[in-house]
């Protein structure tokens, strides 16, 4: 009986946000296995320190269906006291399906752990931190990437088990993906982000956001209403329902701060706000606040740094 | 065809919340009380889909104490046909919620099922999945659009790169994202007409199913709050001087 890590990868090895679950994980066994479902960097993987295992497949994995994923998971899983992923809208996709089939009643989200069954999570959009004891079996976890540090240390020889390929159901087929590229750094593993709200007016607006990140090299973020207004797409929401982030630095831009948002990145170290109304409630949870138009400010910085 | 629409009853999103004295939990009384958003965008495009004649009936089912009644009769008063209220005076998980679910989608039928992705009181994100899993039913989260083709759906998603679109079966499990549709405002009209539709009220132990809490909340507490207050800095030049020599970041 141990611990279970379903990772997520990026160019081939755990991305920021595993790393961090794995740093969770190893607060409670000390040694984990892990499922990764590209083998390319199998090699690499098998270096971190504490795995003992690696579950991987033949051939990389892509465009998996939730359905097929929890099907191969589920004999796996069942053998594991503790299954982890970091939080995400790939792991919120499966992980509820394959407790399910387990008869398990996942605990989202975790920001701390207390001890080996007790954590906290933030519920009310990070306004109130609940402390929950599971009293499952099987205790399935998903960790929020910001509030556990990236895992480090290698020295490991983790055994690799491949496994067949996952089989294709029949009732539920992937047909297609608009996979937004970027040259910029990820928002969950930016130093930097530059994020832009509705005071910007546009999507041609939206360049002054992306020069200043470019600046930074920054990652670039947005309110909701800045996506829904359609100046840049989906994935790059921080907030309640979006993403979760915690940079060195983030600077919000055009963005009045409802609480929603402020659940996305109020764990920032330093948190600097640009906006031409002084009572913003932005500036509530601001380190820094500069009061003025977007429009003139954000270029002169742009220039000047 | 029929549509089941899970909706839940919350904290109103414009409401700041505050945590009771005694950490067990959150101020709830005389406190605004809404439909959570999410299942509003779920009723929402079950309407829609029934104004395309693609889905005949509506139903609603909303599980908690009597006071729920009131969520159930906006969704009624926003055009879903008749509601169904399971009564507990206990604060369900997701899995247990979806434990109910499933004995109400199985019982009507329902080929497509709407829930929100996510109720903004626990942030869970879990129980529109736990029903796919329990029914062993195709599942489509976090959906931006949803398209009737033939017997299946095709519904676009929100995922963490960008957007990715997948074709489902019918009967089928759909949670909705906030980009999918503005759910309209009820008219008085509707409003009225709405008194008169049914509601079943139906006490959980009638069901007779297994359901226990495998969670224990020990303690609620505020969040820890940002250390000091802001400084408001007079102009750009300030700004990076401060980020460079004080910060050191830049
Ligand atoms: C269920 C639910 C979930 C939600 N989830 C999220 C979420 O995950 N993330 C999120 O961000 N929101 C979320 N929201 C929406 C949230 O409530 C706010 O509506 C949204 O964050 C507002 O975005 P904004 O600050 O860009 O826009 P606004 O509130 O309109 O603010 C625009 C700001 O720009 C300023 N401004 C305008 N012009 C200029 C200028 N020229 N120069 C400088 N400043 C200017 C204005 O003073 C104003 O403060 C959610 C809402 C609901 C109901």
């Amino acid at each position: 009986m141990s611990c279970l890590v379903i990772a997520e990868l990026e160019n081939g090895t755990p991305n920021r946000p595993s790393l961090a679950a794995i740093s969770a994980s190893l607060e409670l066994e000390s040694t984990i296995d892990l499922l990764v479902f590209n083998p390319d960097k199998i090699d690499e993987i098998k270096k971190i320190k504490n795995v003992k295992k690696i579950y991987s497949f033949k051939n990389k994995i892509d465009n998996l269906v939730a359905e097929d994923l929890v099907n191969c998971l589920k004999q796996i899983a069942a053998n594991y006291k503790y299954i982890i992923a970091p939080s995400g809208t790939f792991s919120k996709n499966f992980i509820p399906r394959l407790a399910a089939n387990l008869d398990l009643q996942p605990v989202t989200d975790i920001i701390k752990i207390h001890d080996k069954n007790t954590f906290d999570r933030p519920i009310y959009a990070g306004n109130a931190i609940a402390t929950v004891r599971s009293h499952d079996k099987t205790i399935m976890l998903t960790v929020r990437g910001t509030a556990f540090q990236p895992f480090a240390q290698d020295g490991g020889s983790a055994e690799v088990e491949l496994l067949p390929d996952l089989l294709e159901g029949n009732h539920s087929k992937f047909i297609n993906k608009e996979i937004t590229k970027s040259e910029r750094p990820e928002l969950s593993s930016a130093k930097i982000i530059v994020s832009g709200g509705r005071g910007v007016g546009s999507k041609d607006n939206f360049k002054i956001i992306e020069e200043l990140a470019d600046k930074l090299n920054a990652a670039i973020g947005a309110s909701r209403a800045a996506v829904d207004a359609g100046y840049i797409s989906n994935d790059y929401q921080v907030g309640q329902t979006g993403k979760v982030v915690a940079p060195e630095l983030y600077i919000a831009v055009g963005i009045s701060g409802a609480i929603q948002h402020l659940a996305g990145m109020k764990d920032s170290k330093v948190i600097v706000a640009i906006n031409k109304d002084e009572d913003a409630p932005i500036f509530q949870v601001a380190d820094y606040g500069l009061v003025g138009d977007l429009f003139t400010t954000i270029p002169e910085i742009t220039k000047e740094i | 065809m029929k549509a089941l629409v899970a909706v839940k009853r919350v904290i109103d999103y414009n409401v700041k919340i505050r945590v009771k004295q005694d950490n067990s939990g959150v101020e709830k009384e005389n406190v605004k009380m809404s439909m959570n958003p999410f299942d509003e965008i779920a009723v929402e495009e079950a309407i829609r889909l029934k104004e395309k004649n693609l889905i005949d009936e509506i139903v609603v089912v909303s599980i908690g104490s009597d006071n729920v009644q009131e969520t159930i009769r906006s969704a009624l008063a926003m055009g879903a046909d008749r509601g169904i209220l399971v009564k507990t005076d206990n604060e369900l998980e997701p899995l247990a919620i979806a434990k109910i679910l499933k004995y109400f989608v199985e019982k009507e039928e329902s080929d497509i099922t709407i829930l929100g992705k996510q109720a903004i009181d626990d942030d869970y994100n879990q129980t529109g999945q736990i029903l796919g899993g329990l029914l062993n039913y195709p599942q489509a989260t976090f959906a931006s659009k949803v398209i009737k083709e033939d017997n299946a759906m095709l519904v676009t998603r929100e995922i963490d790169g960008g957007l990715e679109t997948l074709k489902i079966n019918l009967p089928c499990i759909i949670t909705t994202d906030l980009r999918l549709n503005e759910p309209r405002y009820a008219s008085l009209p509707n409003i009225m007409k709405a008194k008169s539709k049914p509601i079943d009220i139906i006490e959980l132990k009638e069901l007779n199913l297994e359901i226990t809490n495998r969670l224990e909340i020990l303690e609620v507490k505020a969040p820890p709050e940002r250390g000091g207050s802001v400084k408001m800095l007079d102009n750009y030049s300030e700004l990076i001087d401060v980020l460079k020599n004080k910060e050191g970041i830049l």
